[in-house]
């Protein structure tokens, strides 16, 4: 209950603002709550509905088989995999880090690793699927066909320079 | 706008359920648990950047946000966000919102795009823990390699949009 309450604060203090306002006709009140209530149909619309589908896909597809299959000697495969992989998975890049470690100790290579932060940084599914409700379809297929090639190209460049016998560090949390 | 987004993602919804419901009806209930949980986490996070928005967007005033961020913003307008995007490492969902009110305030699809996607990719605040992990060559060299793909990202958005 007090963890839901520290979550909230900020909105629980946002609708007392708003109710204030509202009550003593303050002005720049009603235009922030105005553009709040804006941005809120725009979100409750579409992302529930996208969600649903993230929850169906994360039950339907299977992480750990595809895990297997992204060693030293996975070529193309492997790196099709590993973007695969990437791109079923949810939250901010520092999530992935634990799971490069993972990946690192299974005998992915150095390349497919960082080929998968950056994946996971900018192609994951539930992600591409706002970014088309805010920006668009166009917008959405550009930029992932651009960054495709460039994030490829880092991994390359990556395994390159730090060498194919990097290791990731276990970090406990 | 609003209700195109419902319509396809309403009906991209329904088929999958049903799809999936024909399938297998416990895995379809557990999916939906799962999404559900998602959905309630990433919440209240998605409300608080909603308010901030929806307080910036009262105190910066649009002719603002088209100089420094607009069509004729060139490089500076890259620079900055470019710079703004890199000093944290936010989860993309969250900055969406934001990068759409940008574009509908005059910024331009390229620095958007060099917005989101240093935004996704580089952390300079994060890079302490990525340091942990990578070791502090190829944490630093990942930040760095990432935001140059952002900029040539960028290049390209601004000419192909």
């Amino acid at each position: 209950m007090k963890k839901y309450l520290k979550n909230y604060i900020w909105v629980i203090l946002f609708v007392i603002f708003s109710i204030g306002s509202y009550f003593i006709g303050f002005k720049p009140g009603l235009v922030i709550y105005s553009n709040f209530n804006e941005f809120f149909l725009e979100m409750i619309s579409f992302i529930p509905f996208l969600f649903i589908i993230i929850g169906l896909f994360d039950v339907w597809v299977p992480k750990e088989a595809l895990e297997k299959h992204i060693g030293k000697e996975s070529g193309v495969k492997g790196i099709f995999l590993v973007i695969l992989l990437a791109m079923l998975q949810a939250g901010p890049l520092y999530g992935a880090f634990p799971v490069a470690y993972i990946l690192c100790k299974k005998g992915a290579s150095v390349r497919n690793i960082f080929i998968y932060l950056g994946a996971f940084s900018s192609m994951k599914l539930p992600m591409l699927g706002i970014e088309i409700g805010y920006l668009g379809i166009k917008f959405t297929v550009l930029r992932t066909l651009i960054a495709l090639p460039l994030f490829i190209l880092v991994g390359y460049m990556m395994e390159k320079i730090v060498g194919s016998n990097f290791k990731v560090e276990e970090v406990k949390t | 706008m609003v209700f195109s987004n419902t319509f396809i993602f309403g009906l991209l919804t329904g088929v999958s359920l049903l799809l999936s419901f024909v399938l297998d009806r416990e895995k379809t209930f557990l999916g939906l648990k799962k999404g559900g949980r998602m959905l309630f986490n990433i919440l209240h996070p998605f409300l608080n950047i909603l308010i901030l928005i929806s307080i910036m967007l009262f105190f910066i005033p649009e002719p603002l946000i088209v100089r420094y961020l607009g069509a004729n913003s060139g490089w500076y307008g890259f620079g900055i966000a470019a710079f703004i995007g890199s000093i944290t490492l936010i989860p993309g969902f969250i900055s969406y919102p934001l990068a759409a009110t940008l574009l509908q305030q005059g910024a331009t699809y390229a620095v958007v795009a060099v917005f989101m996607t240093t935004m996704m990719m580089v952390g300079v605040v994060t890079l302490p823990l990525e340091i942990k992990y990578f070791g502090k060559k190829a944490a630093i060299l990942r930040n760095f390699l990432n935001l140059i793909a952002a900029i040539i990202i960028g290049i390209f958005m601004g000419w192909l949009m």
